[in-house]
């Protein structure tokens, strides 16, 4: 029986108010301001702060380092934690969706070995799954890993990996036999980042955001007790990667710590009334309807959260239910964003340096509006899983099922 | 449907259906078209036997929940009828009995609650969606108050025994529950979009009445017709979400049973992610519902703005989940045979009734201005 909700509650706050530093707003002088390296730093001494006071890794067992806690004392703990500087940039993917993924299949080694590490900020971790070939058709990767004897020879490369110049080890899912149909001869393996053979380049987004990168691999040796999973049985540590990390963008994970709907320390939710109140536009009760609107979808995007995180854990819904917050995050970003524009008005294409909060920012938003329907799977995946898995509609046509991949059809030219 | 339901609610829920099943599935809602009241008051009393109206009473007045929790109980209720677009003045009599049972006149009207418990009486709920002037006036006249003014449109109007009135004082509000016989009062049965659903237009004439006809103290008349508010807001989001469920269901029923190009309208991807979307939708509608139903049953700060979050989501997505069902089948969705617009005419009703999705997002902005204001 874990420690009642109000009672912890009450400790959280008491801890976070004696512990934890309040976080400043930050002075984001707009895109790709540089401090990123500064960031990572903190936010490994803000996690062992967190550990040292018993509140790091809430869900996590505790022979792990956990705390052996539920889901609704992280959600007590998001709540508290407002206002405080948090590792936030653990959230995403090392705590919601890799280190899950180390617990769901990892080896009892790999476990003592990863997991205590990552909840006392010791360790990064990033997924190297999409190729330059294609992000949708994940499971038809390319990167070579050849066996010889105990050890696996790594060839080729990954892409949109976030922020894998900062992290430790990488998730990667490689081909491992050439004759079996693409999804029997992948395998997944925990890869050393920072080691001779691994070349990082940094990609530059058009919100001037750098935290994805690409990464190319030359006779990079991996261990073969550093497998995740089952040699060849990649393909199932890779879907639940995807599960994982489906429900960490959608709001649902128990495993992402710190305020919700923040990723950094300090950045907040867009202020469309202070926007709106700084335009002269606050009397327009159409724009009064915008910022209803846009408060609205937040909430419900909460709510859904909720309902399917919980659906899923009591076995009410399918794991698949978790695209439907993928989806939901996506779409109503796309709405949310044109708002944000409408409210700012032409703020957003012009404006002081000093102002690029309150007007810029909404313009940059929306130039970078599709990423939230891209990235974790494009929403056209998400349509895909929710009509095929949780509706059960007939599967696509695909032209490479049940074929050796070394027989099926590729892209004439990569993308990058 | 509702999640994460305790035993007792979930054969509460099984009970209902199979009872709206068996004594009012859709052929007897289409039969009770040309019925002026929109339905039977001998299937009502059965209801009632089955608890539908004593959820939101204590039991020491006579009523009863099955969960403690009176309101998520009668939410089961709403999205049941919900799913067979039933008859019947649930929501108006459920927000006034509601009203009635925990205001400090409860004693006055003893026999009211027992007869709308029993479902021998029926009631209205005149109040004015959020935004909207009061257009009632209560006056002092001898002892009593004369009300002067019109109420429209007023659900069950024509047809209830009790009416609950929010009228306008020199002071500020004031709550009275009317009798329908009173002198003074006059019905007129408005014609509405729904096949049973019911509303009416009611002028007060110098009706006359008394002391003991209050509500509650005067003092407590805006906080209590708020809550009135809520509990009709989300009696209604539940309802909606049951029939867009339903809706949905037999749309991808639909989808599979029939073959163009000789393959199921489920197997083209256009139409596919079309069916996720709206999958999604109504799931998001479900949760906001629950959501909002949790925040007034446990009367937390935020439940005004809550039922407005679940009014001003659901009353779009409903609408045009159904539109879009009626799409995917093709031209027997638009005929009065197929009964699909049944539910149309439903979730129509309930997106303009008791403000708009757009009335509701400008209370959302008032209330974060509101909250902003006080927190600088």
């Amino acid at each position: 029986m874990s420690e009642d909700l109000q009672a912890f509650r009450l400790r959280a706050r008491e801890w976070l108010a004696a512990t934890m530093p309040r976080a400043e707003a930050s002075a984001d002088d707009g895109p790709g301001d540089g401090r990123d390296d500064e960031a990572w730093v903190r936010a490994r001494e803000l996690q062992r702060i967190l550990y040292d006071g018993g509140f790091a890794g809430l869900c996590y067992p505790q022979e792990y380092g956990g705390q052996g806690l539920t889901p609704a004392h992280q959600r007590v703990f998001n709540e508290e934690a407002v206002g405080y500087e948090m590792p936030l940039l653990l959230n995403v993917p090392t705590f919601s969706i890799c280190a899950p993924a180390i617990l769901d299949f990892g080896t009892e080694e790999q476990k003592r070995q990863h997991l205590p590490a990552v909840i006392r900020g010791d360790e990064v971790l990033v997924q190297f799954l999409s190729e330059p070939r294609g992000g949708s058709d994940l499971a038809g990767a390319i990167t070579r890993g050849t066996r010889d004897g105990e050890v696996f020879m790594l060839n080729g490369s990954k892409i949109w990996s976030s922020n894998a110049y900062a992290a430790d080890y990488g998730l990667c899912l490689v081909r491992t036999d050439w004759d079996a149909p693409k999804h029997r001869g992948l395998t997944m393996l925990i890869v050393k980042v920072h080691q001779p053979g691994v070349e990082i380049r940094r990609i530059k987004q058009v919100n001037g955001n750098m935290e994805f990168c690409q990464e190319f691999f030359d006779d990079v040796p991996v261990p073969a007790s550093d497998v995740l999973g089952e040699e060849n049985g990649g393909w199932a540590v890779a879907s639940r990667l995807l599960f994982h990390e489906r429900t960490a963008v959608g709001g649902g994970s128990p495993y992402v710590s710190g305020p919700p709907g923040v990723e950094r320390s300090g950045e907040a939710e867009p202020d469309l009334l202070e926007l709106a109140r700084a335009g002269d536009r606050l009397t327009d009760p159409v724009v009064r309807e915008l910022i209803g609107e846009s408060q609205v979808l937040e909430r419900v995007a909460d709510q859904l959260a909720v309902r399917v995180t919980d659906g899923i854990s009591a076995g009410e819904l399918p794991d698949a239910a978790a695209s439907l917050l993928r989806l939901f995050m996506a779409t109503s970003n796309v709405r949310r964003t044109q708002i944000g524009l409408e409210v700012a008005g032409p703020r957003a294409a012009a404006w002081p340096p000093s102002d690029f909060r309150d007007g810029g920012s909404y313009g940059v938003n929306f130039l970078f509006r599709q990423g939230a329907s891209l990235g974790g799977g494009s929403s056209e995946m998400s349509r895909n899983l929710i009509s095929e898995r949780l509706l059960n509609m007939p599967r696509e046509y695909a032209a490479d099922r049940d074929v050796p991949f070394s027989q099926v059809r590729q892209s004439k030219t990569p993308a990058r | 449907m509702q999640l994460r339901l305790n035993e007792d609610q979930e054969l509460f829920r099984r009970t209902v259906r199979q009872f709206l099943e068996r004594e009012a599935p859709l052929t007897t809602v289409r039969q009770l078209t040309d019925d002026p009241a929109g339905f039977d008051r001998g299937w009502w009393r059965k209801g009632a036997e089955l608890g539908w109206t004593s959820m939101l009473v204590p039991e020491k007045h006579g009523g009863g929940n099955l969960s403690g929790e009176g309101l998520r109980d009668l939410a089961i209720v709403a999205e049941e009828m919900g799913r067979l677009v039933s008859p019947g003045p649930l929501l108006p009599t459920s927000v006034v009995l509601g009203a009635i049972a925990e205001a400090t006149t409860v004693e006055a009207h003893s026999e009211a609650i027992e007869r709308l418990l029993t479902g021998d009486a029926v009631a209205a709920w005149c109040a004015p969606a959020p935004g909207a002037a009061i257009a009632v006036t209560a006056r002092p006249d001898g002892d009593g108050y004369r009300l002067d003014g019109v109420a429209e449109p007023v659900e069950a109007g024509g047809e209830a025994d009790y009416l609950l009135v929010t009228a306008r004082t020199d002071g500020g509000l004031s709550q009275f529950l009317v009798p329908a016989g009173a002198g003074g009062l006059r019905r007129d049965r408005l014609d509405g979009l729904d096949l049973v659903r019911r509303f009416a237009r009611l002028t007060f004439d110098g009706v006359q009445v008394g002391q003991s006809d209050l509500v509650g103290s005067p003092d407590a008349a805006a906080e209590a017709a708020e809550h009135q508010l809520q509990t009709a807001l989300v009696l209604q989001a539940a309802e909606t979400a049951g029939a867009i469920e339903r809706v949905l269901d037999f749309t991808i029923g639909w989808a599979f049973d029939r073959y163009s190009f000789g393959r199921p309208l489920a197997s083209y991807q256009a139409l596919k992610h079309r069916f996720a979307d709206m999958k999604m939708w109504v799931e998001a509608c479900h949760a906001t519902t629950t959501a909002a139903a949790l925040a007034v049953q446990q009367r937390t700060p935020d439940a005004v703005e809550l039922v407005s979050v679940a009014k001003a989501y659901i009353g779009d997505r409903a609408t045009e989940i159904v539109q879009d069902c009626v799409q995917m089948h093709g031209g027997i969705g638009v005929t009065w045979e197929h009964d699909l617009h049944l539910y149309l005419r439903r979730v129509t009703t309930n997106r303009v009734i008791y403000g708009t999705p757009n009335d509701h997002r400008r209370r959302v902005a008032d209330l974060l201005e509101a909250a902003d204001g006080s927190a600088k």
